[in-house]
């Protein structure tokens, strides 16, 4: 599902060219459950934004089922965002101006969606991930836990065949973070792809697939789970 | 996005910074309604003045004694005749074909006398004609009576200003007046709307022409008033009453003809510039009210850093982005403009009802250039600060590093 070949990706940090992602070479099966650990300033983020496209390589090349992703305009990869991937963020990224269901609802908002199509969808996931009681709640009004919840429900509203969790327990005690990671976890079950940064290392080892970076490289790969094809078998160590 | 959602998006955006929000509107409002209330009250007072003037008739014809050139500039409003339009001129001239009615005019300040008062008051000899051309309303009384120009009768038709002030409370109908040795029985009062041409006739007093004559010792008009016969081409009435007046002056051409339409075109113009003028002023506020939108503009742009990432990576593009910024600085834009056209159009009538005199006018011209230029600055100043939005870098605007 996933294809990343030779990409690279330098940063200039002062007068100091720092390389983010040093010739990675990965493959991603559709529904892996993926971690991805290693010091601060390996390249796990930059990996996680490259695979997000929120942000683009210097060279190689990505694929995002099938498709080449760097010959997409900056329309075509918010389109491709907007559809494929969701995004869970440490710092929860709420809107705080709008209530739980107005934050969930939002990339069906952007992506045009009509009101009446837009319900049901929002309502199904708010049941789902048992948020009806805090539905109109502002987020200021909600915990930690809760807050992670409603911005996990907004990633996945589009059903997007990928979610991206940065850090996503870094901000909580470690009751909600656990809720929060079986959350995700059930979420990888029912078939969706899922990639999580972390520097906690229990959480780390929970994945059926670790990757360890460095220095912008991965330096080891578990290697493909779930499912086990020898395609996705290819280990870069 | 859906428009609708574009707009309630903003909507919450606008309510959340209540302050904020009512200090563009206000200044928006005050642009508009300035643009509004000074082109009102300029285009008001140019109807009121053509109005004014208007009251003619645009088959009047004005002669004055002396040759003056009337193209270009300001017709001339003083003669100095080298010879006299005499009385018998006027008779000669009602004579013509294409002229239907003649009203001579002498014009001059005499001191008039009541019992013990006495003041000098502009006093206007002419004769019954001059009413009907004129469309002058005698409240009380009757208008000077139809008799032959040359009949001095001692008979007065008095202003309304005027009538107080010799009067006071006293009956004018049928009392005496004198105005210099002559004695003169006030047979009419005029209404209040006296003011013609710049002569304000409820201070003023009218008198048969003869009469005038004698009393400001005169053979010359000061004005004669012709109007064209219907169904006569002014050209030729024109040329009629120029020859005429050639021949009955010695062959030389010493007299001016104004018609209204030149008379009026002067004014017109004058008056166009001016309102045009203090309009241009006011939409100055307008660019002001401008620049302090794209400054919430910018403000709101680097305060939603975060939230621009965010949108990035929830699936906006970059145009999404910018199209949030600027129907945003629009959303203002409108609201503020359409509060500022009612509060404009509500002191104009509230000006009107005050001084009813004043037209109320409501220029639509002058409502779309508000409302366009408006528009039109809230598009121009956001464009920038919009932009600086859709160009941030998805990654660093989410890490709140972007500029």
């Amino acid at each position: 599902m996933i294809r990343l070949v030779d990409l690279s990706k330098t940063y200039q940090l002062g007068d100091q060219p720092v390389k983010a992602l040093d010739q990675v070479d990965l493959a991603i099966e559709a529904g892996e459950y993926l971690s991805v650990m290693g010091p601060s300033g390996s390249g796990k983020s930059t990996l996680l934004n490259m695979i997000g496209l929120l942000d683009t390589p210097d060279s190689g090349r990505y694929f995002l089922a099938g498709r080449e992703m760097n010959a997409l305009n900056e329309e075509a990869r918010a389109a491709e965002r907007n559809r494929r991937i969701g995004f869970v963020f440490q710092a929860y990224h709420l809107l705080e101006r709008l209530s739980a269901r107005e934050n969930i609802e939002l990339p069906l908002v952007l992506a045009g969606m009509a009101p009446a199509e837009r319900r049901p969808m929002v309502d199904q996931i708010i049941k789902r991930l048992d948020l009806d009681s805090r539905a109109s709640h502002l987020p200021r009004q909600l915990s930690g836990g809760q807050r992670q919840r409603v911005a996990i429900a907004r990633a996945v509203i589009r059903k997007p065949a990928l979610l991206l969790a940065d850090e996503p327990t870094g901000n909580l005690d470690s009751h909600s973070g656990a809720e929060v990671i079986a959350l995700l976890e059930e979420l990888n079950n029912q078939g969706i792809t899922l990639l999580v940064v972390t520097h906690d290392p229990a959480i780390g080892q929970r994945a059926a697939r670790r990757l360890r970076m460095e220095d912008g490289r991965i330096i080891d790969d578990s290697g493909a789970t779930q499912p086990p094809s020898a395609d996705s078998r290819h280990a870069h160590r | 996005m859906r428009t609708a959602d574009l707009l309630q998006f903003n909507l919450r955006l606008l309510l959340r910074q209540r302050f904020r929000t009512l200090m563009s509107l206000l200044a928006m409002a005050v642009g508009v309604a300035a643009v509004l209330l000074l082109t009102g009250l300029g285009e008001g007072a140019r109807q009121f003045v053509l109005n004014e003037f208007s009251l003619l008739g645009s088959d009047v014809l004005i002669m004055l004694p002396g040759r003056k050139e009337t193209s270009g500039g300001i017709p001339p409003l003083t003669g100095e005749g080298t010879r006299d339009i005499t009385l018998e001129d006027a008779l000669a001239l009602e004579r013509l074909g294409s002229v239907q009615r003649v009203a001579p005019l002498i014009v001059g300040n005499a001191q008039t006398h009541v019992g013990g008062r006495s003041r000098e008051l502009l006093t206007v000899g002419t004769s019954a004609v001059f009413f009907r051309l004129r469309e002058l309303v005698v409240r009380q009384g009757q208008a000077l009576p139809v008799i032959p120009l040359q009949r001095a009768e001692p008979v007065a038709v008095i202003g309304s200003n005027t009538r107080r002030e010799l009067f006071g409370h006293q009956k004018a109908l049928g009392a005496w007046l004198r105005i210099g040795d002559r004695r003169f029985r006030v047979i009419g009062i005029l209404d209040d709307r006296g003011e013609s041409l710049g002569l304000d006739l409820s201070d003023g007093i009218l008198i048969p022409v003869a009469a005038a004559q004698q009393i400001f010792n005169t053979q010359g008009m000061f004005r004669v008033f012709l109007q064209i016969r219907p169904g006569s081409p002014m050209p030729q009435a024109r040329n009629d009453i120029q020859a005429l007046m050639q021949q009955r002056h010695g062959g030389e051409r010493d007299v001016t003809l104004i018609t209204q339409d030149a008379l009026l075109g002067a004014f017109d113009d004058i008056l166009q510039l001016l309102t045009l003028g203090v309009g241009a002023i006011a939409a100055i506020s307008l660019l002001v009210a401008g620049i302090l939108i794209m400054n919430i503009t910018l403000i709101s742009v680097s305060q939603r850093t975060r939230e621009i990432g965010l949108l990035k990576a929830l699936g906006a593009s970059a145009r999404t982005v910018r199209l949030l910024f600027i129907s945003e600085a629009l959303q203002l834009a409108l609201v503020g403009s359409v509060l500022g056209a009612v509060t404009g159009y509500g002191l104009l009538a509230l000006g009107h009802w005050f001084f009813p005199l004043l037209p109320f006018v409501v220029s639509i011209w002058a409502l779309g250039a508000a409302l366009g230029i408006a528009i039109a600055t809230a598009l121009v100043f956001a464009w920038l600060p919009a932009s600086r939005a859709a160009r941030m870098p998805p990654v660093l605007a989410l890490q709140g590093l972007a500029r």
